[in-house]
């Protein structure tokens, strides 16, 4: 029985528990992601060509109402990444001081909303803000004027700072009670006011959290096709347009203005990632 | 065939990425015998420790578990278990689970089970830790689980990763002495593998000296300490003088420019060797009594004896002497015939040198305790 | 000084408790609404609650999205962990970097991106292969676990990572098969994570509905979809309804579980002691 032995390592099943994975990725992910690339780009005679960003931008009417779309989507996805900022810095800072049983209260309470379904929360804003609505109702009890409140952009701010908040005040949270206080000590104890330790200790170190809180929030703010439509009256963002574009369907257009944004939130973190150094927190809920 | 061989390596080599690991190995254990793989980090002994083990099939050569080849056989049905480096204790199971579990994998009836689980925690002084869990306890009882667990299934040979490496100074020696009374206690092969040559000194029966992937020398303690095979040998073992020296004939040697009379032959006329010469074989005498005489350049007092450095016509020279003298002092050096080791010329004679860049802390930083992470993976 | 900035951070926190969870107090008090308007409040009647036992549609939605949660997160689980171990494994560096940074493209690409990019595949697909409809259970299906994927590895690889990497080779050592050795000492090892993978590959099928929104046909809806289609309309408070209980049922079991984990908290400090 002198058969020719195999000279492989006995414990090496790396590439039998790596193939599955890599396959399924390389035809669900990456391909798809191809495919975008390939319908944004296929011209008449199935060839490379630019035609269709050409018929989307070709008029002086087109140029203005895609430049307002994506203008648009721009600013309130912006907007409402700095409101989650500024909501949720102090609370995560908050928190982090707070006792343990505390802290994990507020989890769970943070998390429940993360939970439900995101449609019908947006759609009960409806309820509150709408000209008969809870808001409304409470003015005119009180005899004051009943205000515009639904299909303005400051409601659709509002539902992308409601639906996306807690995914602002997780990354930072987590940061920040990971903190190790002996920081804030030596600090305190090398002459720094409660103002400088905050500013000069406590936010350069949350930076990773907010860097990725930043990017929880803004790009699914700056894609959103629900919130505009239910908050806004007419969907005018540019999730709207990609989404209505799908169901024509227009494929071809669709995929452009979805590689537009792809390059937009592509440079939007680019530019973040130049800001904070190329420091990236990671989370993981 | 020699009788009573276990494990018989032959002509083993593994590359790792086309980086030779192990080339070209041959190395026999008798059974119950206490042998020690002794080298620095990245000789080759903990891989040829897991090509025993089965964790590793070597690129070339055969692995022969008495008399029957046991290439690709997997780590579960050979005889052999390992006590790993940082133990490897199943965080989710308590201490007596932890040593249980190669039995219940053996299917033995409960009641035995747990006769023998007692017995293996009395053995290594854990009883009454039984329902702790792993987490809970210290480094050197995790060593003892780690121990009882390995031994439980009575494995014809146990194969040692640094076992002690993790542990403190103190821990350790009691630790080494303890490995020594089980070993003997129960006569099971061991094979050791450890880069501390203090402990491999005190432990085994033999010692097999690597480097770079190939046996240096194998020998009894006593053998590789008086009669280191090369350079490296004896740089690595204890402290040594090591010089060029000149064989002008059968037990006649000129080193350090004078001539002495030396107990080795067999040596080519005029054929170039390295001398080696303990610093504790020295003896200080009168300035123009010795053969050989020089200036101290340091003088340190070390609890037992005192360490000198002394300067013979530019070479540095260690001295080991339990009489006073002070730095500056001119001293004569006597060297005994039977002190004086001359061996053959090797690939390391010119990278060992004199004492001149000798220094406690030097000594240390070059014997880590715990080796790096990741050695020889 | 410290009582009133313990005093305002509770406010503080109070508000913001207040903001997130004011849909969630409308939707409850108008799920009780006598009439069928979610705007105006006629009188507190339990009838859309029943409307509820009524609806096979809604009924039916659950019920999918049910099976699809379990299906998906027990599929991307047993994938997911696979190829953590594999990761874990890797020891060329850029292939182990590449892998990571495609895990990581669906965490970073926009879920419309996802869900259209996922769409075209499975058009291109079907036309390849002469299929009639490309969309349904199946593409669904696929969908879910990919995007379930990513946080399964990234759930369980940490874990891999904090154990010690001799294991599996110890109990190889101690008899087992190499099969046996994953399931006896590696995966009890790792266990936490890949629960807690499962929960969140679990919920994050059960509530996603953009990525479906593109990938599903006409025959397999999921509750997220269904809501999608009553919103369309102008909703009546069945869906708020619908909605209430499925907010206890997730307030129970947070509640619950983070009980769950104050206990064995508790414990564990007991046991230090």
């Amino acid at each position: 029985m002198n058969q020719p032995k195999k000279r492989e390592r006995i414990n090496d099943a790396t590439p039998a528990l790596n193939a599955p994975y890599l396959l399924w990725s390389l035809l669900f992910i990456v391909a798809p992601l191809a495919m975008v690339a390939v319908y944004a780009f296929l011209g008449q005679n199935n060839t490379f060509s630019l035609d269709v960003f050409r018929s989307l931008f070709a008029t002086a009417d087109g140029r203005r109402m895609w430049g307002k779309v994506f203008g648009d989507s721009l600013l309130y996805a912006l907007a409402a990444t700095v409101i989650c900022l500024g909501l949720a810095f102090p609370l995560a800072h908050f928190m982090a001081a707070g006792r343990a049983r505390a802290q994990r209260t507020m989890m769970m309470l943070i998390m429940v909303p993360m939970w439900m379904n995101f449609l019908i929360c947006t759609y009960s804003w409806r309820t509150i803000l709408e000209t008969h609505g809870v808001i409304n109702s409470f003015l005119s009890w009180l005899r004051l004027p009943g205000l515009k409140l639904l299909n303005t952009p400051g409601a659709v701010v509002l539902g992308m700072v409601y639906n996306y908040l807690p995914f602002m005040i997780l990354p930072v949270y987590s940061v920040m009670s990971k903190l190790n206080p002996s920081l804030v000590e030596a600090a305190q104890d090398l002459g720094a006011n409660r103002r400088a330790v905050l500013f000069r200790v406590t936010v350069p170190l949350s930076l990773p959290g907010v860097v990725s809180g930043i990017i929880m929030v803004f790009v699914p703010s700056v894609s959103t096709f629900y919130i505009s439509q239910k908050l806004g009256g007419k969907g005018s963002l540019i999730g709207d347009a990609i989404e209505a574009q799908f169901m024509v369907p227009d494929y071809g257009k669709g995929a452009a203005l979805s590689l537009i944004l792809m390059a937009i939130i592509l440079v939007c973190m680019m530019a973040m990632r130049r800001f904070s150094d190329g420091e990236e927190g990671s989370f993981i809920a | 065939m020699e009788k009573d061989i276990v494990i018989d390596l032959k002509n083993v080599s593994v590359a790792f990425d086309g980086e030779p690991v192990l080339k070209d190995l041959n190395l026999y254990i008798r059974n119950r015998e206490f042998i020690t793989l002794l080298g620095p980090s990245g000789c080759g002994k903990t891989t040829t420790l897991r090509i025993i083990a089965g964790f590793l099939e070597p690129d070339g050569g055969d692995v022969v578990f008495d008399g029957k080849s046991c290439l690709g056989l997997p780590p579960h049905k050979r005889p052999v278990n390992t006590i790993f480096q940082r133990y490897a204790l199943f965080p989710h199971l308590n201490v007596a689970k932890n040593v249980a579990f190669g039995l219940k994998l053996m299917r033995l009836p409960k009641d035995e089970i747990e006769a023998r689980v007692a017995e293996m925690l009395r053995l290594v002084s854990l009883k009454g830790f039984e329902r702790r869990t792993v987490a809970s306890l210290s480094g050197g009882q995790q060593q003892r689980v780690a121990i009882a667990r390995a031994l439980a299934i009575k494995p014809r040979v146990l194969l040692l990763d640094e076992p002690l490496g993790a542990l403190d100074l103190k821990l350790r020696k009691d630790m080494q002495m303890e490995l020594k009374n089980i070993q003997q206690q129960l006569g099971i092969t061991f094979i050791y593998v450890t880069h501390d040559q203090e402990e491999a000194l005190s432990m085994s029966d033999t010692i097999v000296v690597m480097d770079d992937g190939e046996i240096q020398q194998i020998g009894t303690p006593k053998d590789v300490y008086d009669e280191p095979k090369n350079a490296f040998v004896a740089d690595f073992i204890g402290e040594s003088n090591i010089l060029d020296g000149v064989m002008l004939g059968d037990y006649l040697v000129r080193f350090a420019g004078m001539t002495f009379r030396c107990v080795d032959k067999g040596f080519e006329r005029n054929e170039k060797v390295d001398v080696v010469v303990r610093p504790e074989d020295i003896v200080i005498v009168a300035p123009g009594a010795g053969v050989l005489q020089g200036v101290i350049t340091s003088a340190t007092f070390k609890g037992v004896h005192y360490e000198y450095i002394v300067d013979v016509q530019g070479f540095k020279w260690l001295i080991q002497s339990t009489e006073l003298h002070k730095a500056e002092d001119l001293i004569g050096l006597h060297i005994k015939p039977d002190e004086i080791h001359v061996m053959k010329k090797s690939k390391y004679s010119d990278e060992v040198g004199d004492y001149s860049s000798y220094s406690d802390e030097f000594d240390e930083l070059s014997n880590p305790n715990v080796e790096e992470d990741g050695e020889e993976e | 000084m410290k009582k009133q900035k313990g005093a305002f951070s509770a406010i503080y926190s109070a508000l913001i408790l207040l903001f997130l969870y004011a849909p969630m107090g409308v939707m409850v008090w108008f799920s009780f609404n006598a009439s069928n308007s979610t705007a105006t409040f006629a009188g507190f009647s339990l009838r859309w609650y029943g409307a509820l036992l009524e609806n096979p549609d809604a009924q039916n939605a659950l019920r999918n999205t049910l099976v699809l949660a379990l299906l998906a997160a027990s599929v991307s689980v047993a994938l997911g962990t696979a190829a953590a171990l594999g990761i874990d494994r890797l020891r060329k560096h850029w292939v182990r970097a590449l892998l990571l940074h495609i895990t990581n493209l669906p965490l970073m690409n926009p879920e419309i991106v996802t869900g259209i990019s996922m769409m075209l595949l499975f058009v291109f697909g079907a036309k390849l292969l002469h299929l009639d409809s490309p969309l349904g259970f199946g593409s669904l299906l696929i969908a879910h676990i990919t995007f379930c994927l990513p946080y399964v590895i990234l759930s369980v690889l940490p874990k891999l990572r904090q154990t010690d990497p001799h294991l599996a080779e110890a109990a190889q050592d101690l008899g087992c098969s190499r099969m046996q050795a994953f399931f006896k000492v590696v995966l009890p090892a790792i266990s936490t994570g890949v629960v807690s993978a499962f929960l969140m590959a679990f919920t994050i099928s059960l509530d996603d509905f953009v990525i479906s929104n593109f990938t599903n046909g006409p025959s397999f809806q999921t509750l997220p979809l269904y809501i999608y289609s009553m919103t369309k309309k102008r909703v009546k408070p069945d869906m708020y309804a619908l909605s209430s209980l499925i907010f206890v049922a997730i307030f129970v079991l947070l509640l619950l579980s983070n009980w769950a984990q104050a206990r064995a908290e508790k414990r564990a400090t007991k046991k230090e002691g």
